[in-house]
């Protein structure tokens, strides 16, 4: 009896593991990054629009990478979504049952593909093709998009699936009987059905494209600015940690490390949204 | 004029087909370029030789190894907490506030960023541990960026081992780690493997949380202990493709060719043994 | 002679709804009691408290008393492991495990810590004799258990549970799956076995109940209605419920 108390414990050290984990690197993040927060006023480091490192005074303000992960975001998801929900509703309501068995396992291998691999692709690729189709220097906040775009598919397309299955088919069922064709049951029912779970792909799909780094710097040119069009470049929170790692010290690295705790929270904000949204949906 | 709902049905079972085939497309066509660019670099002088001339020239032996040191030590570390954990979950507690504090550690470090985990890493591991850029601090990073897939994996794993074995074990006698031990862990290794496998891969490719605590230094000699600091594939590659000059370019590809083949390799064997895991207590 | 098995007063509910209640009932050495009752009766419940394999229920709550050996099961100082290695159980449905026919018979002497070949293989052929099993698979000992056909895999499982040399055999309606000719195997062993153990035998089948146990108890819903001499029992029964039951008027 005695063994297995110890065998109890010993495991439930282990699993603290995660908990552990999880508060030290918070802690070790907010340590290092929220007094220089503190010392420029935690207003001007937000929205203040200015990146000076070696300036006397240095002067931080990320207000142009907060717009600049977003614009980026918002654009990946403009692209990846409509792509991914109209695969995961393509396989999981239409496709006939060997397209899905060849499809479903390609997609999940497809999704370790490495992101240096997807920037190299749009530095060489995209880039050039953007110079001189679309305009602008090429890398932009539209490179930035479409390669971001591509990179959720994975995520997007898995998590709607999930969603779909989890609508019973009963509820099919009853639109079919009713006369409803294929496209009218998805539209009218399974859709709205699985809502919730479909919102938690978004926002998980988000979660992957503001938090994506290499990628992102490899295309969109990581100029400090509020772009005023999609053809411009802009730096995003991620690019402007990973771009000035290697150099920077004291308050510059102080900096960074407040760059990452906007970006943490803007990770925990997403992912507790997700969670409530699934939850949610459970339950109704 | 109202179109008929058979007409929108047939127009948008298209329209579905056209989108799945080229998300599908893309994806593939992304794989299948660096390959086709990158295999023709690939020959057993670049497998097997030093780096020359920052990566310009000469082989990859060096960075081969550091990353396969630097993931299989990841997983090392990972194994025994995430299984641990997992088996925690499963067979020792039931739901409570304490099993919901877990998951919700798991599942947020499932969502933090790898360039977070990079900054932690750097912060943590390289200068308050005092580890420098080595293995052993970037091996600790991907290690805690593996748990969250080691434990979701073997927890699934874990509860797919019938219940009835779990019964039976305990009539015979047996104490709940005995059955832990030489039922349901037998039981649900193919599983939990499958976990362990997918954290390699990931491992693999991640390059944010890497390249702030293993470094970037390009290795001229094998790495020969935890303390070394050495350039993973994707480091490597992700160095030669933004700094390099254009002559480095078709090793640049190269590198790339081996990063996809490896996780390619690695996640189709953890795919399939996944699947013959599942058919098995179907 | 003292019982082997005694319940007095004993009672189960299970998340505040009584399984069990009031339930006086013994069980001699070498002696076989077969347990009767619809579905729902708390005959499988009972099985389950005697080995205390009802720990795996949440909410489960006992109350009266329960005695093994002049021991109390529910006592706090019971060591389960050995507890369940003196009371052997065989499931309803066979449930043998993912190994090889003579890894699911050295299951349990293996958790003794027993690893002395010869001694293992000993153990293999005494217990499949007993089983009724040993002709048909002696040379195949290799191959695995999930291989068999159902009545050798339910055959193997009583095996596996006689490698413990247990005080008492708990079969929970063990032959509901199977074959007429697996079942009179089972029926052959039992009697083969009476002279080294007890037997609780839970069936639905009041045939079997009538052909092979000495005593029986009648069980509805939670409660013992009646409970004697196989042979008289089914003769002249006092109750008209019991009647009504082992003459197939419900059930």
């Amino acid at each position: 009896m005695k063994k297995e108390t110890a065998i109890r414990l010993t495991l439930l050290g282990l699993a603290m593991s995660t908990v552990t984990a999880l508060a030290v690197i918070t802690t070790f993040i907010l340590k290092e990054g929220v007094p220089v927060m503190f010392r420029q006023g935690p207003a001007q480091f937000l929205f203040g629009t200015e990146w000076r490192p070696s300036a006397e005074p240095p002067v931080f303000g990320v207000w142009a990478m907060i717009v600049g992960s977003f614009a980026v975001t918002a654009g990946a998801l403009a692209i990846g979504f409509p792509v991914g929900l109209g695969s995961a509703i393509f396989l999981s309501e239409f496709a006939p049952r060997r397209i899905a068995g060849l499809l479903k396992p390609a997609l999940e291998l497809l999704a370790g593909i490495p992101s240096v691999v997807f920037g190299f692709m749009g530095m060489l690729v995209l880039l050039p093709w953007i110079r001189a189709h679309v305009g602008g220097p090429g890398a932009s906040v539209l490179a930035g998009s479409i390669i971001l775009g591509i990179m959720i598919l994975p995520t997007v397309i898995s998590i709607s699936m999930d969603a779909l299955r989890s609508v019973p088919r009963s509820y099919r069922e009853g639109s079919f009987a009713l006369g409803a064709t294929g496209w009218q049951t998805t539209w009218r029912v399974t859709l709205p059905a699985a809502r919730a779970g479909l919102v938690a792909a978004v926002i998980l799909g988000m979660g992957r494209a503001v938090g994506e780094t290499m990628a992102v710097i490899m295309v969109t040119g990581n100029t400090v600015q509020i772009p005023r069009s999609i053809t411009q470049p802009v730096r995003t929170l991620t690019s402007n940690i990973a771009l000035e790692m290697n150099y920077a010290d004291g308050e510059h690295r102080e900096a960074l490390f407040a760059t990452g705790v906007v970006l943490f929270a803007i990770i925990m904000i997403l992912n507790t949204i997700a969670n409530a949204v699934s939850r949610l949906g459970r339950r109704s | 004029m109202r179109i008929p709902p058979r007409a929108v049905h047939l127009t948008m079972l298209g329209f579905l087909w056209v989108v799945t085939l080229s998300a599908v497309a893309t994806l593939a066509g992304i794989v299948g370029w660096v390959l086709w660019r990158g295999l023709p670099s690939v020959t057993p002088r670049f497998l097997f030789s030093m780096p020359e001339a920052a990566g310009a020239e000469g082989g990859i032996a060096s960075v081969i190894l550091g990353t396969l040191f630097i993931i299989i030590s990841a997983v090392l570390v990972a194994t025994p907490l995430g299984v641990g954990t997992a088996i925690y979950l499963v067979e020792y507690t039931r739901e409570s506030w304490v099993t919901r504090v877990i998951r919700y550690g798991s599942d947020c470090l499932a969502g933090i960023p790898s360039i977070i985990f990079g900054l932690f890493g750097y912060v943590f591991f390289v200068l308050f541990l005092g580890f420098r850029w080595s293995i052993l601090s970037g091996a600790l990073t991907l290690a805690l960026m593996s748990l969250p897939t080691i434990i979701r994996t073997s927890e699934v794993a874990l509860r797919s081992v019938p219940q009835s074995f779990r019964e039976v074990s305990y009539a015979l006698g047996a104490t709940r780690w005995q059955m832990v031990l030489r039922v349901v862990i037998p039981g649900a290794l193919p599983g939990i493997v499958t976990g362990i496998v997918l954290a390699l891969g990931r491992s693999m490719s991640e390059t944010a949380a890497v390249i702030f605590t293993a470094g970037t230094v390009l290795p001229d000699r094998v790495p020969s202990s935890p303390g070394d600091s050495v350039r993973t594939l994707a480091v490597h590659f992700y160095i030669l493709a933004t700094e390099g000059a254009t002559d480095a370019q078709p090793r640049a590809f190269g590198t790339a060719a081996i990063l996809v083949l490896a996780i390619l390799v690695i996640n189709v064997s953890a795919y399939t043994l996944m699947h013959r895991f599942l058919a098995r207590y179907r | 002679m003292t019982p082997l098995i005694e319940a007095k007063g004993f009672g189960v509910s299970i998340g505040g709804a009584a399984v069990l209640r009031g339930l006086d009932l013994h069980v001699m050495p070498h002696e076989i009691l077969s347990i009767i009752g619809p579905a729902g009766s708390g005959k499988t419940t009972f099985l389950r408290c005697i080995n205390r394999l009802s720990d795996l229920v949440p909410d489960l709550a006992v109350s009266g008393v329960l005695t093994l050996e002049g021991r109390g099961v529910f006592a706090p100082e019971t060591d389960l492991a050995d507890l369940r290695r003196r009371v052997g159980m065989v499931f309803a449905v066979p449930i043998p495990l993912p190994r090889s026919i003579y890894e699911n018979v050295v299951f349990g002497p293996r958790l003794l810590g027993i690893r002395d070949r010869s001694r293992l293989d000993a153990i293999v052929e005494k217990t499949l004799r007993a089983a009724v099993l040993w002709d048909e698979v002696k040379d195949r000992l290799g191959t695995s258990g999930t291989k068999l056909s159902g009545g050798q895999q339910q055959r193997l499982c009583l095996a596996r549970v006689l490698a413990l040399e247990p005080k008492v055999l708990l079969l929970d309606e063990p032959c509901s799956g199977l074959d007429p000719i697996s079942t009179a195997k089972i029926e052959e062993a039992l009697q083969e076995l009476k002279p080294q153990l007890s037997v609780v035998l839970v069936t639905n089948n009041v045939k079997q109940a009538a052909r092979s146990s000495d005593r029986t108890a009648f069980l509805l819903m939670g409660e013992l209605v009646e409970h004697g001499r196989t042979a008289e029992m089914f003769t002249s029964p006092t109750d008209t419920r019991t009647n009504d039951y082992i003459s197939g008027k419900f059930g």
